[in-house]
């Protein structure tokens, strides 16, 4: 920290005579000449109190539940950053995982971003170099919260280099603690996003500093960032169609200039080629319609600068204006038949998807229910804004407002960034992420811009009716100001009422945040915790004992069929090889397993015998009231089965459109085998005082089918509340 | 199986006109009292033995089927000086012997008298041994309802190389149900034991195999391997980590695995399955852990006390015939209650050996003893024989390694649970080295950055 803060003070405090700052009001009565080194210190333990911030927050999950990893994709990262510690980085680029997608396998090496995996090991392999003989695991628990704290230190010199030290400070602290990004970098959550975001806002603060400066080194630094972004997660497209977009927004605006000729060309060429060298992006980045915006507006560049050298040429506006005319006609035709070409030639791959579902919030709904499927992918509630963003809400426009009042290249940047992001987590709630770093940037600036009018209201005030003496300090400061902050009459008590006000609603802001993550966001789902009747702590530690039963005490080659949901989940901790698990790359898979479960008995076995199944692994909420188990995910099976084979139709398990599963549901879902799996002998169990025997504590209704026969599935094991049933599937009996 | 031991029997006693006596001793009267009521197989034996040659004799020698031998995990022998009142025990040396001209590959102890048994003494002797894996289940596989029903099989007269005068045994089973056991006249049953004998005078050698086949529903648990180990820190405590890997070593279990039926009908669903496991930790032990490859498991109670410490614990699942868990116990206890200078000035650790959970059998058993960086010399000293290795650990901060001391037991079951020691020298100056690193690894930082901020790096300047 005090190596990155420390070479700053130099040009900062050179270019800035009077930064007017809050902290330089202190120094002013003590000794003179030390108010540079005083202020260095103050931000420089202000940054590192933030970084600590940043690091401890997040690890009330440790405190509450233990050091385990979260969830379900970071299970699966876990593995791969095991695999790689232990063989190695050849042979996890080369791997072939046949434990997962039984038979079809998958290559991992080829189909993961690796930046997560190999910053872990090189974290792990550095403190093991150190004599540090930490395990692994705690190499990934702690992975997301570091680089939370280095995020804080990027959003300072972000900040510092959009506005000010003082916003860059703000900054800082708002993102260190901003629920929005802690719901994904608690400790624990060892996910791609953990580094993503760090290395996301990495790159548009090298970017900004190369438009700003025009210095190769910072673009090449950027690309580097760029490369670190790709390598970690998919979420690189996001750059990779901003930065263009901010190009073209320059370029319209009129703001083109050799600096940002430079900068972009240098990033997108160097990031491009250091793209392709992640083995799942690759030729993708040349060749898909995502990345096109990049190459376009790459090429617009170039006309750009080459209609600069002929005007330069010419000098003659007249002619000048014609050669423009036939030069960007032919530019875009010549653009758009190549577009066509490629497009209609196959060589240019569509939109995907999910990038498709980002433009158009229903489409995915309607074309790809794997992907409506996940509750993550599901559009925004405001509450959610609300829980995640907080007193930042009102302070983005304010912010924004600043913003407008002093445009430079930086600000242009930082408004678009927070412009599209902000859409992009209306559409998905996951992408609230992504907004993030630039809702508390922008929420900085107006934090640090009021604040700094106010106080430095506050001391003209103060000071001018005093003494005369100050009168040279004063002046310079107002001068420096707004003009805004003049023309309105504010008395000092009206600004000590507004200082008083933010920094109460600054406070609520932590009261907030911390209460969100404590509560919230640090619970690692695989143990579910409840408060007893006396108030005590209930631990529901179903998962894991089953998955260790798996992996336990069934035989090493066993097949689990289960939902994909926990699928990363039985691989890492059974230690068994799944049908189908979270990386839904095969539609076709999963609606086999789809279809298996909402088929009768007899069906779903042959399905699980030409899939070689051995056990099925059901999730059932039913004892315990746990709501997101596999009944209530049914009707997505349903759908998503339904979606490839068609004699699976959604309606044959609704009653009047509605899902039941007592006695009025529909015979089909009577009988289906999730439900059979699901309420196996449950019919005989009193859940709850008062109620008859089968009640569903989960669906509060008494289940309508209680006497359920399984013929070609045995129970092997219940988990002690219930939440993990699983069966076995018997061999077939020998025909007479 | 039984057919095996009948021959054997037959080939025993063919075998008697030529093989005799090397010493001539002779029991008076042997009584045996078998203890079947748990998976480790205790048996009490009661020896008086007479010297009735014409020198004195130094020692004697026990007598085991090859059967028995390899499950044999411990022998013990008592002398039993004095009368009635002011009876005492003297513990007697008793080791493994081979004997050249053997019958059938019978394994033997020797036992050392305290005093050589001088010409028509008599001196009356107490021998425990105790047998592992020598209850069968029988039927192999049993579902969860049912009982776990095993076999024992032994001989109505004991082994032995000498002349029994008159003998008695007794099988004491856990339950009533004794399903069947051979008949060897006179014997009979009444309750929970089962009474062979009494035989009068059998020759040496005489093999009479029984089978008992009872009810055995307590906790079959065998560790399969079991390693501790014990980090010694001059800084005030020992680590103890320890990696179980559990089994239930019963009949297998078969068929469905029904919750509704273990959790309504606890008495007589599962029965021979356990969940519950009791550890016996020492005092004062702190920082306490149970957890498995895939983290904490929170079904643990720790119960401190001044004499020992006990840790009940349930596996993530209960445990039926042949299913398995793996955990880690880890815990910390004082090192002023463990370490301590020898007379010589050498330090010596003093610790339990053995498995901590109690009524289990340990196959194999690992102890390491890591001991602090820059010790040297290291001995252990043990009561029984185990294998003993060195190895190199390294842990937080080291350079050179810490000195591990291994010491390997197969067949290890409570009553190995007895102090041992290992002796090393150590030099308290290296304790500094470790903070010593870590203040010129922050000494350096900071002088870096002092040196970065002072010196200007710019080609130009401004």
């Amino acid at each position: 920290m005090a190596t990155n803060g420390s070479p700053k003070p130099e040009p900062m405090a050179a270019k800035k005579a009077s930064p007017d700052l809050l902290n330089s009001s202190f120094s002013f009565k003590s000794l003179k000449l030390k108010t540079k080194q005083q202020e260095l210190l103050l931000r420089v333990s202000i940054l590192g109190l933030v970084y600590v911030l940043a690091f401890i927050a997040r690890l009330f999950s440790v405190l509450r539940y233990e050091s385990m990893i979260h969830e379900f994709d970071p299970y699966f990262n876990y593995r791969t950053t095991l695999f790689l510690t232990e063989k190695g980085f050849y042979e996890f680029w080369n791997w072939f995982d046949s434990e997962s997608w039984y038979p079809l396998g998958r290559i991992i090496g080829g189909t993961l971003y690796p930046g997560l995996m190999v910053t872990a090991a090189l974290i792990y392999w550095t403190l093991r170099f150190l004599r540090f003989f930490v395990h692994i695991r705690e190499v990934c628990v702690l992975t997301a919260p570091f680089f939370a704290s280095n995020t804080t230190l990027v959003a300072y010199f972000f900040g510092k280099e959009i506005w000010d030290t003082g916003a860059g400070l703000v900054a800082a602290a708002l993102i260190a603690i901003c629920p929005g990004y802690i719901s994904r970098s608690v400790a624990g959550s060892y996910d791609n996003e953990a580094v993503a975001i760090f290395a996301l806002l990495l790159t548009f603060y090298l970017f900004v500093k190369a438009v700003k400066t025009g210095s190769l080194s910072w673009a090449l630094g950027s690309a580097f960032g760029y490369f670190y972004m790709v390598s970690a997660w998919g979420g690189y497209v996001f750059i990779i169609n901003l930065v263009p977009l901010y190009v073209l927004v320059l370029l319209v605006t009129g703001r083109y200039s050799m600096r940002l000729y430079v900068a972009y060309n240098c990033m997108y060429i160097l990031g491009m080629l250091l793209a392709m060298q992640i083995r799942f992006v690759g030729f993708q980045h040349v060749q898909s319609g995502e990345h096109m915006a990049a190459m376009g507006v790459f090429l617009l560049m170039q006309v750009f600068y080459f209609l600069d050298w002929v005007k330069h040429k010419l000098n003659d506006t007249k002619l000048f204006q014609t050669f423009l005319r036939i030069t960007v006609t032919s530019a875009i035709l010549v653009g758009g038949i190549a577009l066509g070409v490629g497009t209609a030639s196959g060589y240019i791959s569509p939109w995907t998807g999910r990038f498709y579902s980002l433009l158009d919030p229903t489409y995915a709904k309607d074309h790809i229910p794997i992907i409506a499927s996940v509750s993550e992918h599901q559009p925004t509630a405001w509450s959610s804004f609300m829980f995640d963003y907080h007193i930042l809400l009102f302070l983005f426009p304010a912010g924004l407002y600043f913003c407008f009042k002093r445009l430079s290249d930086a600000t242009i940047f930082i408004v678009m960034y927070g412009l599209t992001s902000l859409y992009f987590a209306g559409v998905m709630v996951r992408l609230i992420l992504v907004a993030t770093p630039a809702v508390c940037l922008i929420s900085a600036i107006a934090v640090s811009a009021t604040v700094k009018n106010l106080t430095s209201l506050l001391r003209t005030k103060q000071k001018v009716p005093q003494t005369g003496s100050t009168k040279g300090v004063g002046s310079s400061k107002s001068s420096s100001k707004v003009t805004l902050d003049q023309s309105q009459p504010f008395h000092k008590n009206g600004a000590i009422a507004l200082l008083v006000g933010v920094f109460y609603l600054l406070s609520r802001y932590a009261i907030h945040c911390t209460w969100v993550t404590s509560e919230a966001y640090s619970s690692p789902s695989i143990v579910l915790a409840a408060r007893g009747a006396h108030g005590n702590r209930i631990i529901f530690d179903d998962y894991r004992e089953a998955y260790y039963w798996l992996r336990q005490n069934t035989p090493t080659d066993a097949k689990v069929m289960s939902w994909w949901d926990y699928g990363y989940q039985i691989t890492a901790m059974g230690n068994r090889t799944v049908i189908v698990d979270n990386n839904t790359w095969n539609n076709t898979h999963i609606a086999t397993v789809g279809r298996a479960m909402s088929s009768y008995e007899d069906e779903a076995y042959d399905i699980m015998r030409s899939l070689d199944v051995n056990y099925v692994l059901v999730v059932f909420g039913g004892v315990t009231g746990y709501s997101s188990d596999d009944i209530n995910k049914f009707l997505w099976m349903v759908r998503i089965g339904g979606g490839v084979y068609p004699v699976i139709k959604e309606p044959d398990y609704l009653v009047n459109g509605e899902f039941r599963v007592d006695k009025g549901a529909s015979p089909k879902m009577l009988n289906c085998l999730m439900y059979k799996l699901c309420y196996y002998r449950f019919g005989e169990l009193v859940t709850e005082y008062g109620k008859p025997t089968g009640y569903d504590r989960a669906r509060g209704v008494e289940i309508g089918n209680k006497d359920i026969k399984l013929e070609h599935l045995e129970e092997a094991y219940t988990t002690s509340n219930w939440i993990v049933r699983i069966y076995r599937v018997k061999p077939p009996t020998n025909r007479l | 199986m039984a057919a095996r031991n009948w021959i054997f029997a037959v080939a025993v006693f063919l075998s008697l006109s030529t093989f005799s006596s090397a010493q001539d001793l002779q029991i008076v009267n042997a009584e045996r009292r078998i203890d079947l009521s748990s998976h480790i197989v205790k048996a009490f034996l009661t020896l008086k033995v007479e010297n009735i040659g014409k020198d004195p004799a130094a020692d004697m020698l026990l007598a085991f089927p090859p059967t028995q031998i390899k499950n044999l995990a411990m022998v013990q022998a008592l002398a039993v000086m004095g009368k009635k009142k002011k009876k005492n025990y003297l513990p007697l040396d008793v080791k493994p012997s081979e004997q050249p001209d053997a019958p059938n590959d019978a394994g033997y102890f020797l036992v050392s008298f305290a005093t050589p048994l001088g010409p028509g003494e008599t001196v009356t002797l107490e021998v425990l041994y105790i047998l592992t894996h020598s209850l069968e289940p029988f039927p192999v596989e049993i579902t969860q309802s049912e009982s776990q029903l095993v076999y024992y099989r032994d001989s109505a007269v004991v082994l032995s190389p000498y002349r029994i005068k008159q003998q008695t045994t007794f099988f004491k089973t856990p339950s009533t149900r004794v399903e069947s056991f051979t008949s060897v006249e006179p014997a009979n049953r009444a309750g929970k034991e089962i009474k062979y004998g009494a035989y009068e005078d059998r020759a040496p050698y005489s093999y009479a195999p029984v089978i008992v086949h009872f009810e055995n529903n307590s906790p079959f648990a065998v560790v399969e391997e079991l390693v501790r180990e014990i980090e010694i820190s001059h800084w005030g405590s020992l680590q103890i980590t320890e990696n179980y890997r559990l089994t239930h070593g019963g009949a297998r279990h078969k068929g469905v695995f029904s919750r509704v039926e273990y959790q309504s009908r606890r008495s007589i669903s599962g029965s021979s399955s356990f969940n519950a496991l009791l550890a016996v930790l020492p005092p004062r032990v702190n920082s306490v852990y149970y957890r498995d490859n895939i983290g904490n498991i929170s079904t643990s109670h720790l119960r401190t006390g001044f004499k020992k410490s006990e840790l009940e614990f349930e596996p993530r699942y209960p445990l039926f015939g042949g299913w398995k868990a793996t955990f880690i116990i880890g815990y910390r206890v004082p090192l002023e209650d463990y370490l301590f200078e020898a007379p010589d000035g050498r330090r010596y650790l003093n610790f339990t050996f053995g498995c901590p959970l109690v009524e289990t059998i340990v196959n194999k058993l690992t102890l390491k003893v890591v001991l602090p960086e820059g010790s040297k010399d290291p001995s252990a000293v043990l009561p029984f024989a185990v294998n003993q290795d060195l190895q190199v650990k390294y842990s937080y901060l080291d350079i050179v390694g810490r000195t591990v001391v291994v010491l390997q037991k197969d067949n290890v079951v409570p009553t190995h649970s007895v102090p041992f020691q290992v002796y090393y020298t150590f030099k308290p100056i290296y304790m500094l080295a470790e903070p010593l690193m870590l203040v010129s690894a922050f000494f350096f930082v900071f002088v870096t950055s002092l040196a970065y901020v002072h010196i200007d790096l710019n080609i130009v300047k401004k």
